[in-house]
């Protein structure tokens, strides 16, 4: 089976402007990809070409094997984007009723209450979309994104709107929408939840894949560090087969060892390196 | 087929909960009512009037009223048609409303086409029903009715329609204030070359004729306009007939089969135009 998104050697320029440089990326079945990287890197133009709002100057981007933006490639995929309004006279109900019918989803009635439960807003369905608040709005955005039970889920920073119970709702969500088989590419500026949800991640940087690879692939080592009863002593350049030696020589002389930990690079340690410094 | 319907009844819906159709009701009640006052005290001062020789000053009162309620309902279709579509590319694309439907896998030119024919849908019921209106009115007050009924009013929407076209045609490349204001410079320059033709017969310039019938030809509402003048009054002859060829806000002019098959095609036009740069357009 092709992959839920497949981009290769992907150039946008707006005039002088290079959004893209030549971005390699894939999606595979099932797999929850993280998009990461400072404002203005490439993160929504490749979100947009993929789901055909966009047309890139050459490269090619495909959809479950369809070529992004054709018919057949929006039929696969739910598009959730970083700044979006919806009919304020509209309520949740009708707005998802509108993306059954454009979407030829035949879920009815019972798809669109699914949908309004998976994201926390069932008492809201006659609610219309100018009486919600923002983070309502957005998870109502997530829930017309999953009409159609799309195979590629593009959500553009769908969290930025949410209070952390909010986001945690979504962190949940993606974890069982991982579990029905939906592909994501998920832009978000939140580190700490791209490392929670993400099998994989991608930080671009002026355009072009700066670092890829797993959150543990990505994670280097920082050195052990070690707990005595004079304190905590670091060893920046141990490993973790330094660690027996270490604590029988600590032990040798004659100090109490409470604990040993292995320190590694947080994701955010990572993107810092990646982007070039803490001032990007 | 399902999209389009969809989107149409999408533009539909929205009109009527944003209160669109009230205010249009409220302000064509008004309109009628002047109007309908207008006529009655016309005709009633008609009445002890002794018109020059050779003016049938009925006929005249009636066709010219009428005239004048003709270029109102051309006017309030326009800002109607105008207001229904300036938006509907760029202007919702930067209110981030487009981007949700635009992924979905419908066409852009459904969704075009969808916006169009939503547009059409209120337009062309409101001019009929406000061009019936003001004829009822005006012939149950004056007894006058127009040589031809029908045809008339269905230029007035022929032309609503164009002017709808060519809203949606701006709304690709412009946002929805300059859309506007460009749209109703377009009304405003088809009306001053309709102007510009009825100076021109009465000091028989046919450089200034020919000039205003390339600008109501060039932008065919105008046109259309003006052949449905002529036609409230084409069995009128004599000096009557003269004077109401001048008619109010631009000459009556015969536009014929020619100008309605050039109408068609040139919302085809605009249509294919709009929808080609759409199909371009970065959102």
């Amino acid at each position: 089976m092709s992959a839920a998104l497949a981009v290769s050697g992907l150039v946008k320029r707006y005039g002088a402007v290079e959004a893209l440089g030549g971005v390699d990326l894939e999606v595979g079945d099932s797999e929850l990809v993280g998009l990461l990287g400072p404002n203005g890197a490439g993160k929504s133009t490749l979100v947009k070409i993929a789901c055909g709002l966009v047309r890139a100057t050459t490269g090619h981007a495909e959809v479950c094997g369809a070529r992004a933006g054709s018919r057949e490639a929006r039929a696969a995929l739910g598009y959730l984007a970083e700044l979006f309004r919806f009919p304020g006279w509209m309520t949740a109900d009708e707005l998802l009723e509108l993306h059954q019918r454009l979407a030829g989803s035949r879920g009815g009635e019972r798809e669109r209450g699914e949908l309004l439960e998976l994201v926390g807003l069932r008492e809201a369905r006659r609610r219309p979309v100018e009486a919600m608040s923002k983070g309502m709005q957005q998870r109502l955005g997530i829930a017309q994104a999953l009409v159609g039970s799309p195979r590629l889920l593009l959500l553009d920073e769908p969290t930025s709107a949410l209070d952390p119970v909010g986001r945690r709702t979504v962190r949940k969500l993606l974890e069982e929408l991982q579990r029905r088989g939906v592909s994501v590419l998920l832009n978000s500026h939140l580190l700490s939840e791209i490392e929670l949800v993400c099998d994989r991640v991608v930080i671009l940087l002026g355009g072009r894949v700066v670092s890829a690879g797993t959150p543990a692939e990505l994670a280097r080592p920082r050195g052990v560090e070690i707990e005595t009863d004079a304190g905590k002593r670091m060893y920046p350049e141990a490993g973790r087969e330094d660690i027996p030696r270490l604590i029988a020589e600590l032990v040798r002389d004659g100090k109490n060892v409470y604990g040993a930990r292995l320190l590694t690079s947080t994701l955010e340690d990572v993107y810092v390196e990646a982007v070039g410094g803490e001032g990007s | 087929m399902t999209a389009i319907w969809t989107i149409a009844e999408y533009g539909l819906r929205e009109a009527l909960r944003r209160k669109v159709f009230v205010v249009v009701c409220f302000l064509t009640i008004a309109f009628l009512g002047l109007y309908w006052l207008g006529a009655r005290y016309a005709f009633h001062h008609v009445a002890g009037v002794v018109p020059p020789e050779g003016v049938d000053a009925r006929t005249f009162a009636g066709a010219f009223l009428f005239g004048m309620a003709m270029f109102g309902t051309l006017f309030l279709g326009v800002v109607l048609a105008i207001f229904l579509t300036l938006g509907t590319v760029r202007g919702d694309a930067e209110r981030a409303l487009l981007q949700p439907l635009v992924v979905r896998p419908i066409g852009r030119s459904a969704l075009l086409v969808a916006r169009f024919l939503g547009a059409a849908a209120v337009c062309v019921p409101y001019v009929l029903i406000l061009y019936f209106a003001a004829m009822l009115l005006t012939g149950l007050e004056g007894s006058w009715w127009p040589d031809r009924i029908v045809t008339p009013g269905l230029e007035l929407a022929g032309g609503v329609l164009i002017v709808a076209a060519l809203s949606l045609l701006g709304s690709v490349f412009l946002s929805s204030i300059a859309n506007g204001i460009a749209i109703f410079m377009l009304f405003g320059s088809g009306l001053v070359a309709g102007l510009l033709g009825n100076i021109g017969h009465v000091l028989n310039s046919p450089g200034l004729t020919h000039a205003a019938k390339i600008a109501a030809w060039a932008i065919p509402f105008e046109a259309l306009y003006q052949d449905a003048l002529r036609a409230i009054t084409e069995k009128t002859s004599g000096l009557t007939g003269f004077l109401l060829r001048l008619g109010p806000f631009g000459g009556a002019e015969q536009g014929g089969a020619a100008l309605r098959l050039w109408a068609v095609a040139y919302i085809v036009l605009v249509g294919a135009i709009a929808v080609a740069g759409f199909a371009r357009r970065d959102l």
